[in-house]
């Protein structure tokens, strides 16, 4: 789960780490009050979204006057902001930051993170912050800094010691340093972090070391002993049928074609949408209805894939392991019942009672397309969608 | 031959008497797996399926004797029962549980760094040798024992391979569904390194999917030390970036981990790739039959 600037920021201040003075607002005339109360000459007004770029997008506006937060307030607030990390639609503004703006002397990068290989927390820091890591990485990686945390001391300041010395920061900046990465640390520990990333770290004109932008992805698998994640979640940030799905239990995600699909298991609904497009089609989403598919749970399946307008047919493909395909059967019949499907429906159903599934489709009457095996399921789908 | 599983091995549940661990008990008894008791802490002493049910996995390995314990217990409870099952002695442990927080299983990773206890998933269908043993939640039916040795992040996807190889007569040796997520215990490296000894296993396929450095570092390893043929998919070639497709570890971050990177140094590395998995099984013929 991604937080929102405002909201990591706040995470990171309550840990000691020094933040901008920022306020969020979530209407034009909040915006004018925060801005009043930090006081000017100037204020940096920063879009919300879960989502990177927004400088480059317009998102992030340093305006000198009250005149100037309202009327930047009015053009960012409820539209979507469209950056290179969105697709084409954007992302709501449902709420802005107004922050002081700050006199930089130079800016750094860090990062913490779970690196897979190793299975350890790990600091990532570069001497040059603001920029694309990813771009660093790919074209520079000497420039980008490890260090990986041992999980039986935990992060020891020496770490910092290291980095912030052989970067070029100063006694007491190597100490604010130090004390923001043990911050960093316990606010992973304590949240169930997947990644608190600083970019930039600034370092201001006065010597004083100030994280000017921060991201914060918390492990979903863990929300359940994390009460406080709902208030930080925001669904203005997701797509509605998302939402909807994660009600259901169900695995979605939406994607830009016209071939609902609905699978079981996630390497299977990955490589269901590979076989289409492999074939010439396009698929409208993922979807994994899970193990041990029930079925009420397909009907809900069925409703979601059906209120995406653009879909003009459905692949259902399903490999009964744990999951029954009598059983999804039935929950086909039940969604055709209560939804009514006019749509092309291609079915393939493998394994467990797959010929008691079949049966049960046949003499339901409804129109469906079998279909044997992956590949000609594939290739009907992508027929039915031309139409 | 086979490998990690054989009719041997014997078997502990956690999580027994649970619905999941009932269920799935029943399956691998029937298959022929040997059960030879399960774990419900409260409820030891007591019999469950015919089998002894123990407070602890330390009890159980004292009196059965297991090697190996299968985990369906809720994802809040499962990294403490894995490592339980390691502390216990427990030499091949299968955690079927989904939804495991990563920071659980960052402990899990460093306790067993210090032990000689294998993990098998979190996320994962389990491991089956056809013909002697299975531990987990995959249809034993569709299985045939035979010569291709089958290593994957998903399930599904899987039992698409094993169907496959089945129908052309090929069989296989093991299938090994190594899970879904971030963090997991055995890697490709380690099963294909076991593959590689295994008289019984002639071919190797490999499932792999986006996400992660796994299928580069099997790329890597396959190149230096396997003189088997791997066949190999990767799903999630169409999954856009920066969105967890279903697995929790099948995300693009930036541009790591795409399906096209991992194709192409599997490509370099002289694995046999497929770009879908309805052709894993006639690749894996063909090159059986040359």
């Amino acid at each position: 789960m991604n937080l929102h600037e405002y909201q990591a920021k706040r995470l990171l201040a309550e840990e000691g780490i020094p933040v901008p003075r920022a306020i969020p607002a979530f209407s034009v005339r909040e915006a004018v009050n925060q801005a009043r109360e930090l006081g000017g000459p100037a204020w940096v007004v920063k879009a919300q979204v879960h989502a990177g770029g927004r400088g480059k997008a317009g998102g992030v506006r340093v305006v000198h006057s009250i005149a100037g937060v309202e009327k930047t307030a009015q053009e960012l607030l409820g539209k979507p902001l469209v950056t290179a990390q969105t697709g084409a639609q954007g992302q709501h503004v449902a709420a802005l930051l107004i922050e002081e703006p700050s006199s930089i002397a130079r800016e750094l990068y860090l990062a913490l993170m779970v690196d897979r290989a190793q299975a350890r927390i790990t600091f990532l820091a570069t001497r040059e912050g603001g920029m694309d890591i990813e771009e660093l990485a790919a074209t520079r990686p000497e420039a980008l800094k490890k260090l990986v945390v041992n999980p039986s001391t935990g992060f020891l300041p020496f770490q910092a010691r290291q980095l912030g010395f052989e970067f070029g920061l100063d006694t007491s900046q190597v100490q604010q340093l130090t004390r923001i990465m043990q911050g960093m640390y316990r606010l992973a520990q304590k949240l169930d972090a997947l990644m608190v990333e600083i970019n930039p770290l600034a370092v201001t004109s006065d010597g004083r070391l100030l994280a000017l932008d921060v991201k914060l992805v918390m492990d979903d698998n863990a929300l359940y002993r994390h009460p406080e994640s709902d208030e930080l979640f925001d669904s203005t940030q997701q797509d509605g049928r998302e939402i909807v799905a994660r009600q259901f239990g169900l695995n979605y995600i939406s994607l830009e074609g016209n071939i609902g699909c609905m699978v079981n298991g996630a390497g299977l609904a990955m490589a269901t949408m590979d076989m289409i497009k492999l074939h010439g089609g396009e698929p409208a989403n993922f979807l994994d209805v899970g193990g041990g598919a029930a079925a009420d749970k397909v009907t809900q399946a069925f409703k979601l894939i059906l209120s995406d307008t653009r879909v003009k047919a459905i692949l259902v493909n399903i490999f009964g392991g744990i999951t029954r395909c009598d059983l999804l059967a039935e929950g086909i019949i039940q969604a055709a019942a209560e939804v009514g499907i006019h749509l092309p429906v291609v079915v393939r159903l493998e394994g467990t009672r797959k010929e008691e599934g079949m049966a049960l489709l046949r003499e339901s009457g409804l129109s469906l397309i079998s279909a044997d095996g992956l590949t000609d399921a594939a290739v009907k789908a992508v027929a039915a969608a031309q139409g | 031959m086979s490998i990690l599983l054989s009719q041997n091995t014997r078997i502990i549940c956690q999580g027994f008497t649970g619905k999941q661990g009932t269920f799935h008990s029943q399956q691998a008894v029937a298959y022929g797996s040997r059960m030879v008791g399960g774990v419900t802490p409260g409820k030891g002493g007591s019999r469950h399926l015919d089998l002894p049910v123990f407070n602890t996995v330390a009890d159980a390995v004292q009196e059965t004797g297991a090697e190996a314990s299968v985990i369906y217990v809720p994802s809040p409870f499962a990294a403490d029962a894995i490592i339980e099952a390691a502390a216990a002695g427990i030499e091949l442990i299968v955690c079927i549980t989904e939804g495991i927080p990563v920071h659980d299983m960052l402990m899990v990773k460093h306790y067993l760094a210090g032990s000689t206890a294998r993990l098998i998933g979190p996320n994962c269908p389990g491991i089956i040798t056809p013909g002697q043993s299975k531990i987990g939640i995959m249809p034993g039916s569709i299985h045939r024992p035979g010569k291709v040795g089958i290593v994957s992040r998903s399930g599904t996807l899987t039992y698409e391979a094993v169907e496959q190889t089945t129908r052309l007569g090929l069989g296989q040796s093991t299938c090994v569904g190594i899970g879904g997520d971030p963090l997991i215990g055995m890697s490709f490296v380690e099963v294909l390194a076991l593959f590689e000894a295994d008289p019984q296993t002639e071919l190797i396929i490999m499932v792999g999917e986006i996400g992660g450095r796994m299928e580069e570092e099997a790329a890597h390893y396959i190149q230096s030390s396997v003189s088997k043929p791997v066949v190999a998919f990767i799903a999630g070639s169409t999954a856009p970036k920066g969105k967890r497709m279903g697995h929790a570890g099948a995300i693009i971050d930036g541009n790591a981990g795409t399906a096209a990177a991992k194709y192409a140094v599997l490509e370099a590395a002289g694995v046999h790739c497929v770009h879908s998995p309805a052709e894993l099984g006639m690749r894996a013929a063909a090159l059986l039959s040359r």
